[in-house]
């Protein structure tokens, strides 16, 4: 008997429907991976499952984990199911604990409510569960002393702690590093093994599923668009929608020739420290070094790389080339100016350069309308263009990213995810820049979307010739979006050099690290003819 | 944790001294005379020097400042020029009705405002939540004094189970608690509204965490989850609201204390500025000013205890 059966499963919230026929079924030891673009409804399927549907959603339909209908399952018996026979583990690892207990007793918590037993016994179990999913520190900690990875951990315990049946996870490791997000994966497929049970995994990532997966089923509003074993699937994708995932997942962009010549940015032995939390007392502070003797130089028109984990100084290199933050030693400059001049930002280099941050659904002010927003660089102009001038810069920066002039009236809350992202790139474009950094800027975009961003930006190159650091913690969109690529880590710059040259044959044993812990995307043709 | 009351000790003492500075200079220092001030236009020369000399108004402001603050930790506040008698001794007499009564009003306002607040969340959009709601904005908008005079109407002069006003003294506590619960029961009350529509909002903004999911995940009930894992992280919000309403309570119960006609602080400091009498005016606004960032150095402290996130910081 398969372990979860969904039949005809369909929800409503209000007038919307949210899922319509959805269809699934799995067994012991297997993992389904559910996929699909954000709105595709896997998470609402996820939530169905455990019951814990938002409040005037109406499900149809037959959900029988074991044979028990959850939709026909009164609240205090889903209470019993939940954590017992069914476990669950959410994408954001650093709320998704209880910032003011121990994990300990966190952990611990799951054991004591569903089974009579003492506390002691309860948290010695705990401690073994924690143990278990390969937590090194100490019971007694609590989350904020602990890493995204190391929280992931926990919440993988707490679900576990019982040995359900049926693990879910929804984008387990979305938010985590390449290197972390192989060892969560890992441990999800070892306690699959060792205990047997049943993994729904969601996730957006399709050389993940590609990866991991024994099943795999394809979302798109709503319905199930196609299901079918992983090997299968991968050699023979029915549905067209199924097939542009893929295909969007691994779009490469052509980027014209380098066009530009001579040195735009130089950052040379830049070293920026920041105060530490005091050990003792009243001992001296201690200093944490977030770059350490960083050194490199952009050429016009050159696209450069720069990926590296959380913490290893990205950010802080963003923010000390775009003169935000003072550094402590080196020296950087745009074109032979400094970005810093008497401890102040140096505005005529500021003006050159713009940024491109990761979410475009924070980065807007909502009350101001577009015209407003992607204007707001004219204030580092001394003679920003006035009255039509002013018009056509609005106009020829939302056209050059794809959008249609009429947009300028508009507010921000009336654009996709997408949407805005041109919207910020059309705001970093509009004083012509001659260096844009994109922080993240497609991290947080969908697949076909951050295609069709990535295609954009290979366009604009076209069109002028454009320099830019690329920041980005995905292997994948880095390696074809830039020409040169730049590695960090722990505030230095391990590897350099040509992109394809870096990626195919590493020489940092940090870079051969990260380019191993990234799940790859099957070859879509290769897989056709090995099958 | 030492460490973080260290530093939270640091900035009490740094924060005392700087507000013993404002307050001496706001008094002494202030243009005109203080002695002949306190005095009045029809004063004599030789009243107002004797006054000088007492006050040591003939001595520079650095010794008048030394001497009045080695008073002040030694418990030494001079003595009143209207009543004649320690200032110590006056504070001491009225402390032990104006402190009671805030620890008074303090506890029943807490009473109300947690379960009504928790209750509230836990129903949203119910009718109990509306209802609470609804008696909470009446609670803020009503000023105390005027629950005050319906509580005296109610209780004392229809009922008869309270006195009308007055304190008895601390002979037999039993009486002074039952002199003191309608003046409470009046400062407490819309104090009650406030916390608990803060309790409200405060917990529902809890219970949207992500952490409440991963809870109802673990089996927990909607009820467990609130309890166990919501309220905690709730009271931060809530603790800085009743620090700053204690401090309200002790110095702000001055209408309360006419209208029930206690012998607490706030007439104390309300008579002397009638009265001109700066000595004691000064001694009290310290004293008040003292209690306010002793509570708030308590109510860091509970902030630490609440939450392991703070004792981390320096």
């Amino acid at each position: 008997m398969s372990i979860l059966a969904i039949n005809g499963l369909s929800l409503r919230i209000g007038q919307t429907e949210i899922l319509h026929d959805v269809n699934l079924s799995m067994q012991h030891g297997e993992i389904v991976a559910i996929t699909g673009e954000s709105g595709s409804g896997k998470s609402m399927t996820a939530l169905s499952v455990m019951g814990l549907l938002p409040r005037g959603a109406v499900a149809q339909g037959q959900i029988l984990l074991d044979g028990v209908d959850i939709l026909q399952t009164a609240e205090p018996d889903l209470c019993q199911m939940r954590g017992n026979a069914m476990g669950m583990v959410f994408q954001e690892p650093m709320t998704a604990l209880n910032p003011v207990q121990t994990i300990g007793a966190q952990v611990a918590e799951t054991i004591l409510i569903h089974e009579k037993t003492t506390k002691v016994e309860a948290h010695q179990r705990a401690a073994a569960m924690l143990e278990r999913v390969g937590l090194k520190v100490a019971p007694t900690r609590y989350p904020h002393e602990l890493s995204g990875g190391q929280r992931q951990r926990v919440v993988i315990a707490m679900a576990i702690a019982l040995r359900p049946k049926l693990l879910i996870a929804d984008e387990p490791t979305t938010a985590l590093d390449v290197t972390t997000q192989a060892r969560i994966l890992d441990l999800l497929q070892d306690l699959v093994r060792e205990f047997d049970m049943g993994l729904l995994l969601i996730t957006h990532d399709l050389a993940v599923v590609a990866d991991v997966a024994d099943h795999i089923v394809v979302m798109q509003k709503g319905r199930v668009v196609e299901a079918a074993p992983t090997a299968q699937l991968l050699a023979n994708m029915q549905h067209p929608y199924t097939r542009a995932l893929f295909e969007a997942s691994g779009h490469a962009v052509q980027l014209p020739e380098l066009g530009g010549v001579g040195q735009l940015l130089s950052v040379r032995n830049v070293v920026r420290d920041y105060p530490a939390r005091r050990k003792a007392l009243l001992g001296p502070r201690p200093m944490v070094r977030a770059l350490d003797d960083v050194s490199f130089q952009m050429d016009h028109g050159e696209r450069v790389g720069l990926v590296g984990e959380s913490g290893c100084g990205k950010s802080t290199l963003t923010r000390a080339i775009l003169g935000l933050e003072e550094v402590q030693g080196g020296d950087i400059r745009l074109d032979g100016e400094p970005v810093f001049t008497h401890h102040r930002p140096n505005l005529a280099v500021r003006r050159r350069m713009q940024v491109v941050f990761q979410d475009p659904y924070s980065s807007f002010n909502p009350r101001h309308r577009v015209d407003r927003l992607i204007t707001e660089p004219f204030h580092l102009l001394d003679d920003p263009p006035q009255g039509k001038a002013r018009a056509a810069a609005i106009a020829k920066a939302l056209g050059d990213v794809g959008l249609s002039p009429g947009d300028a009236g508009k507010y921000i809350h009336e654009f996709s995810g997408g949407q805005r992202q041109r919207i910020a790139i059309a705001r970093a474009l509009i004083i012509e820049p001659e260096l844009i950094i994109f922080d993240e800027a497609v991290s947080a975009l969908d697949v076909s979307v951050r295609a069709q961003v990535l295609d954009l930006i290979a366009d604009l190159c076209r069109k002028r010739p454009l320099a830019y650091l690329f920041i980005s913690h995905d292997l994948s969109v880095v390696r074809t979006v830039t020409d040169r690529v730049m590695v960090m880590q722990a505030g230095k710059i391990v590897e350099q050099g040509d992109t394809e040259q870096v990626f195919t044959n590493p020489q940092h044993p940090y870079t051969q690290t990260l380019i191993a812990a990234a799940p790859k995307l099957p070859e879509l043709s290769h897989a056709v003819e090995t099958v | 944790m030492i460490r973080y009351a260290l530093g939270r000790l640091t900035s009490l003492i740094i924060s005392l001294f700087v507000a013993s500075l404002v307050i001496f200079a706001v008094i002494e220092v202030i243009p005109g005379d203080p002695a002949a001030f306190m005095l009045g236009v029809n004063a004599r020369p030789d009243t107002i020097a004797a006054l000088r000399a007492e006050m040591g108004l003939d001595q520079s402001v650095v010794t008048r400042y030394f001497d009045w603050v080695t008073g002040l930790l030694r418990g030494d506040f001079g003595q009143s020029w209207t009543y004649k008698t320690p200032v110590a001794d006056l504070i001491a007499d009225r402390i032990w009705v104006s402190l009671p009564l805030a620890i008074y009003a303090l506890i029943l306002s807490t009473l109300i405002a947690f379960p009504a607040g928790i209750y509230a969340a836990s129903r949203r959009g119910g009718p109990g939540d509306i209802t609470i709601m609804g008696a909470t904005q009446l609670g803020v908008a009503i000023p105390n004094f005027w629950f005050a005079m319906i509580l005296v109407l109610i209780f004392a002069i229809n009922l008869r189970w309270f006195s009308a006003g007055g304190f008895p003294g601390w002979g037999d506590p039993l009486q002074a608690i039952k002199a003191l619960t309608l003046p409470a029961i009046a400062l407490a009350l819309p104090q009650a509204a406030i916390l608990a529509r803060v309790m409200r909002s405060s917990l529902l903004d809890m219970l949207g965490e992500d952490f409440i999911r991963t809870a109802r995940a673990k089996g927990l009930t909607r009820r467990q989850a609130l309890w166990r894992h919501a309220v905690r992280n709730a009271l931060i919000p809530v603790l800085t609201i009743i620090g700053l309403q204690f401090s309200f309570l002790l110095a702000g119960g001055i209408i309360i204390e006419q209208v029930f006609f206690l012998p607490g602080l706030g007439r104390l400091i309300f008579q002397s500025i009638s009265a001109r009498d700066l000595i004691v005016v000064e001694s009290v606004v310290m004293l008040l000013v003292f209690t306010v960032i002793v509570v708030n150095f308590a109510v860091d402290l509970a902030y630490a205890a609440v939450d392991p996130r703070l004792r981390a910081r320096t």
